[in-house]
């Protein structure tokens, strides 16, 4: 069993795609890591042995943030946009989208459920 | 797309002027009114106060270090949301 960072790859995975499960390490950065440690990306996580595992987790301590630190990272840029109240900050704030998205329709994902709103009446029929 | 770094961070010369006058002496008090909401932070800016122009009125914004690199429109808000009316009867 691989455990890197604090987490544990999925066994019966090839190493390009097991390697993506930790926070902060995306398809592209797995590559890098794998080639770079001269391992074949179709080797699966399983087949690793001692010395992969070591290089990939020295590869990743050296050059990457990932998981705690790098969530941690993330909330430190949200708090600052709330904390110089900007208008980015603001839009955070509110839970709403910060990139300048329409909000009449869709952007479900920072609204949350739709609250229907009591009275409000459909068009009149004519 | 974002700005070409060659050209470095666009401030209204104007603005740009009226700082750096105030730098030269002490009292850093002034408050710099200002329409420019385009004009970006620089580190010049910090510890002086601007009213920006928000199409209506002049928000005082206070700069700290951290607001280096934003626009001072980013802090003084357009729009005025008062929520919605929670009751809607039948409109004419």
């Amino acid at each position: 069993m691989a455990r890197i960072a604090g987490v544990d790859l999925p066994k019966n995975k090839r190493g390009e795609i097991g390697l993506t499960y930790i926070f902060g390490i995306g398809p592209s950065t797995a590559r890098y890591i794998l080639d770079k440690n001269n391992i074949s990306r179709d080797k699966k996580v399983n087949d690793w042995n001692d010395e992969d595992l070591n290089a990939i987790r020295n590869t990743i301590t050296e050059e990457f943030k990932v998981e705690g630190q790098l969530r941690s990272e993330v909330q430190m840029s949200i708090k600052r946009l709330l904390d110089i109240a900007c208008y980015r900050g603001m839009r955070h704030r509110k839970g709403l989208p910060v990139r300048g998205q329409r909000t009449r329709t869709n952007s479900r994902t920072r609204k949350g459920k739709r609250k229907t709103v009591a009275g409000k009446k459909k068009a009149p029929k004519k | 797309m974002a700005r070409s770094i060659k050209k470095g961070p666009y401030v209204a010369s104007h603005l740009e002027k009226k700082v750096l006058a105030i730098n030269e002496g002490k009292n850093k008090k002034t408050v710099i009114k200002t329409w420019s909401r385009r004009s970006t932070v620089t580190p010049d800016f910090v510890g002086h106060t601007f009213a920006v122009h928000n199409g209506n009125k002049f928000i005082p914004v206070y700069i700290t270090e951290f607001m280096v690199g934003h626009k001072l429109g980013e802090f003084a808000p357009t729009r005025q949301f008062k929520g919605h009316s929670s009751k809607k009867i039948a409109e004419g």
